[in-house]
């Protein structure tokens, strides 16, 4: 029997204080190789090294694969599953109710662009200060395999069945209509998703994050255009980013030639180092036709589509309180006595 | 010159006959869009001003403008406001309408209309005033583009003379009317109400028996809407997050809580708002971010009517399984699909009872009044949050819509109940919690709000199948557990719903359950029964459901108990069924309207004397 007293190395932790572990959440049931996997694994490690209090974070989903990935991250976080498509509507309440709350939506292509197109748009045009990543894969996973709308035109089920109809550009939509962070990008690309999630995290506005996350079960073979293969050969990366925290010591350099520089709402900064493409996030009118080029090509542009720290958000247009109005105490909420009675005095 | 024109063969009781005071009602026969709505709001308000029990009906199309429209006032001495189906007083504005309005009416009510209509020719035993509306406009309306909106005046000056309604209310009725800022407008209307006053007192001789006179039956009453009402219920209650789709009858109630939130609801400090308002873009995301905005703690609520119940249902049934408060005001009109949506129905009441698949059930408020739309506003916010699950408060377009009169509403003393929420410091004391755990006996678990900073504090709310721990399970035992714990709560529910208004009849063999608005036409026909049928008759309004146990109660009590419904498929009815011993059941019957308009005493009267076999 050892008897070792060998202490244990010091825990790693983050800004404050906590482990990775504080931001894990249960074990996945999603299929070994599932591109929402690496997400999940990525939305732990930034929330962990930017030090994001998980108490702070909401977590909203809707209903598919995609959607059941909440369960598997921020364990220490509230989280709420919805309905099919309806998950802007429950994360818009929830984060009118507590607008200190860091709202984090995870979704699918079926989830947002068939049955909840209508909720993602109107989302969109508010501008609701919150994450929205939509793992997209161009199948319905959790029915076996049916297309869903973001599924190009020409690609093919397993069954070899050809899909007929053009796709929804989720950053397309998002671009035009009033999303003020968007982004593209893969479920294999560790450091450009990295850094995409955390400019979502320090933006204050609504951050589109399209995902392209191959259903290894069923979307990943010949003819498809969400497989790994498929990106491997069709993916053109934009360009390189790099997320510097607000908190970091480091003296803002003044960016080199080619670099781009975004303050984030936080003050934290993002990087962009053009990659031989001149590709400028924030110019909108000329990356959608960027997208559109591409998609007539058949490329995935992936990178920091479009970014405006600027743009006013929806909670500020309605001049709401600073405090979260979900515990606002009774002496807030309830109007004086006198109150009732001037406004009885005027139906006499 | 005698104005009487009445056919000599067949003449109705001149100036000479009987008086009939304050018992009557008027009906106005305008198209919509003319501006009507200000007289007929300025007749109304000028009785009650008098102090005489008075309601004002709006019959409506759904449509802008050039539709038929009607608005019925009724002055009760009884203090009766319930619809009258009988009109005594017809002003007949609309060319449309007015031919088949005349043929409606019963012998010796009157007629003032519009002089080209000629109705005179149609009967002989009505009292005819026809008024010169074109001509009379003219002098004192210069501007042409404004005589539509303000001819109308004239009948409110015409009928005032006739009815011996005092001018001075009629003045003090429009200046509240138009306030302050619309001075001028109500100059112009003033003096088009006097012109048709003046015309009236030089022109006809009165021969009709109908007559107001000063009572003191109002004195510091309020006349209101039950929407308006409602959203002063809100109000009070705390609302911190509302969301809402337009829809008829239910957007004003909205509207008048907008307004009434940018009045109150900022802080004076800093100028901001303690609440939300949005619009959204269905009634799907409407109750979303209703239910969102319960889950994390608002007070939130929308209101709606029949097709945005029907698009709702499927977050209600979230709602109920994962447990979330949120109210939701239903303001029902005539389904199904599109129906008529300007006019009134019970019609929810079974759809919302159960509304979503799978087992579910839902409390239901039922207010018949503003006071209780005021009260029951409040008394909802609370039990949502105590029960967390939403609520239906259910009115209907009659009650939501229309002005009524009301006792001026009480302050609430209670003070706002927020139900079971754990903070950070409970979830030390205790070392956790079971977000689906009934520890109390009552079914309703403990809820952390999201942003409480304890390790403790997280649980992920699913409407897929979970334990009393939030976790998933598709197990048989944890599903069963959980469907009887919340089959639980909604029996505790029976106690905690408001109570029922109960009137015993001594001796009475039959007795009537109706809820909202069918209690005008209840009561009344309660009094018509006995009065003119020696029949007595108890009667249990229930004002919440679950039915609390005075339903076998007072069914056991009497021979034979009518349950009132507006709507075809006796849906209260229905609902009592399915919870109530055949043997109870048994002793109901139905008495059933849905034909679009308030439910009216004559025709509960009738039906119970029919079906009584007498």
């Amino acid at each position: 029997m050892s008897t070792s007293t060998v202490t244990p190395p010091p825990k790693k932790t983050n800004r404050l204080g906590l482990e990775v572990l504080s931001y894990k959440g249960s074990k996945t049931t999603l299929c070994a190789g599932c591109g929402h996997n690496s997400i999940s694994e990525r939305i732990v490690e930034c929330f962990y090294e930017l030090g994001v209090n998980p108490y702070n974070v909401a977590k909203f989903s809707g209903i598919g694969c995609s959607s059941k990935s909440p369960a598997y991250f921020l364990g220490m976080s509230h989280g709420f599953n919805g309905v099919h498509g309806r998950m802007p509507a429950i994360a818009t309440g929830a984060i009118l109710a507590n607008r200190t709350m860091l709202g984090l939506g995870v979704t699918g292509d079926g989830d947002t662009a068939s049955i909840g197109i209508g909720q993602f748009m109107h989302l969109v045009r508010r501008n609701i200060p919150m994450i929205y990543v939509i793992e997209d894969n161009g199948v319905y996973g959790l029915t076996k395999g049916q297309f869903s709308a973001t599924a190009d035109i020409g690609s093919t089920q397993k069954t070899g069945a050809a899909n007929d109809l053009p796709p929804f550009d989720c950053c397309a939509l998002a671009m035009k209509w009033g999303a003020t962070f968007v982004a593209r990008s893969f479920s294999g690309d560790k450091k450009q998703l990295q850094a995409i999630i955390k400019t979502a995290i320090a933006h204050n506005g609504l951050s589109v994050i399209d995902v392209i996350s191959p259903c290894v079960t069923f979307n990943d073979h010949q003819g498809s255009t969400k497989s790994y293969g498929y990106m491997k050969d069709h993916e053109s990366v934009l360009q390189e980013l790099d997320f510097v925290p607000s908190y970091d010591d480091i003296a803002v350099d003044i960016p080199e030639g080619g670099v781009m520089d975004v303050q984030m709402h936080d003050g934290s900064h993002l990087r962009i180092r053009k990659l031989g493409r001149d590709y400028d996030p924030t110019d909108r009118l000329a990356g959608l036709k960027w997208l559109e080029d591409a998609e007539a090509k058949g490329e995935v542009l992936t990178g920091v589509l479009y970014v405006n720290p600027d743009k006013p958000m929806f909670l500020d247009m309605l001049n709401l309180a600073d405090a979260p109005l979900a515990t606002l105490p009774q002496t807030k909420t309830r109007p004086s006595r006198e109150i009732l009675e001037e406004v009885l005095e005027e139906l006499r | 010159m005698s104005t009487l024109e009445v056919s000599p063969s067949e003449p109705v009781s001149g100036p000479s006959g009987h008086t009939i005071t304050n018992d009557f009602s008027i009906q106005v026969a305008t198209v919509n869009g003319s501006g009507s709505q200000t007289a007929n709001t300025v007749l109304m308000r000028s009785l009650f001003q008098m102090g005489i029990p008075v309601s004002g009906k709006n019959m409506f199309p759904s449509n802008i403008a050039g539709l038929p429209t009607w608005f019925t006032i009724r002055a009760s001495k009884q203090g009766y406001i319930g619809r009258r189906k009988e009109i005594d007083f017809l002003v007949a504005m609309n060319p449309e309408t007015a031919r088949e309005d005349v043929m409606k009416l019963d012998r010796g009510a009157a007629v003032v209309y519009d002089e080209p209509l000629k109705l005179n020719q149609l009967r002989s035993d009505l009292h005819f005033y026809p008024v010169p509306f074109d001509k009379l406009v003219a002098p004192v309306c210069p501007d042409a583009k404004l005589r539509k909106l303000v001819r109308n005046m004239i009948y409110d000056g015409v009928v005032a003379f006739l009815l011996s309604i005092e001018m001075d209310e009629v003045h003090k009725a429009l200046v509240k009317q138009f306030g302050k800022r619309k001075a001028k407008a109500a100059d112009l209307n003033w003096g088009a109400a006097k012109a048709g006053f003046e015309f009236a007192a030089r022109t006809f001789t009165k021969s009709d028996p109908y007559r107001a006179e000063r009572m003191n039956a109002t004195a510091g009453k309020i006349i209101i809407d039950g929407n308006a009402a409602c959203a002063l219920g809100a109000m009070f209650a705390g609302v911190t997050v509302v969301t809402w789709y337009p829809i008829t009858p239910s957007s004003s109630l909205v509207e008048s809580l907008i307004g009434y939130l940018k009045r109150f609801r900022h802080d004076p400090e800093t100028g901001k708002a303690t609440y939300a308002v949005v619009q959204a873009e269905d009634e799907l995301a409407s109750i979303g971010m209703a239910l969102g905005a319960g889950w994390a703690g608002a007070r939130s609520m929308t209101a709606t009517a029949g097709p945005g119940i029907s698009l709702m249902s499927e977050f209600i049934g979230l709602g109920y399984y994962a447990e979330i408060p949120a109210v939701v005001f239903d303001v029902e009109r005539v389904g199904p699909s599109t129906g008529l949506p300007t006019r009134t129905q019970q019609g929810d009441i079974l759809t919302n009872a159960i509304l979503s698949h799978g087992d579910t059930k839902h409390p239901m408020f039922f207010p018949c009044s503003p006071e209780e739309c005021f009260s029951m506003a409040i008394e909802a916010f609370d039990f949502a949050e105590q029960f967390q699950t939403p609520v239906f408060v259910m009115t209907d377009l009659d009650l939501g819509m229309n002005n009524w009169m009301a006792d001026p509403f009480p302050y609430p003393e209670k003070p706002i109940e927020r139900g079971k929420v754990l903070t950070g410091e409970d979830l030390d004391r205790l070392g956790g919690f079971a977000r689906y755990k009934d520890v109390d006996g009552d079914g309703v678990g403990y809820r952390t709000l999201p942003g409480t900073k304890h390790p403790l504090a997280s649980y992920f709310t699913r409407g897929s199948g979970h334990n009393e721990r939030a976790l998933y399970t598709e197990r048989e035992d944890d599903y069963i557990h959980n469907m009887d714990r919340l089959a639980h709560k909604f029996e505790a529910m029976r106690k905690h719903v408001p109570g029922p208004v109960v009137r015993l009849a001594e001796g009475a063999e039959i007795g009537f359950i109706a809820v909202g608005t069918s209690d005008y036409a209840v009561r009344e026909s309660c009094d018509q029964l006995r009065a003119e049928y020696g029949i007595e008759a108890s009667y249990i309004r229930f004002r919440g459901y679950p039915f609390s146990e005075h339903l076998q109660d007072f069914i056991r009590r009497h021979e034979r108990v009518y349950v009132v419904d507006q709507n075809r498929d006796a849906q209260l009815l229905a609902l009592m069924r399915l919870e109530l011993d055949p043997d109870l059941i048994a002793k109901l019957r139905s008495i059933r309207y849905y034909g679009g308009l308030p439910l009216d005493a004559r025709t509960v009267t009738d039906e119970t004397i029919s079906q009584e076999g007498k």
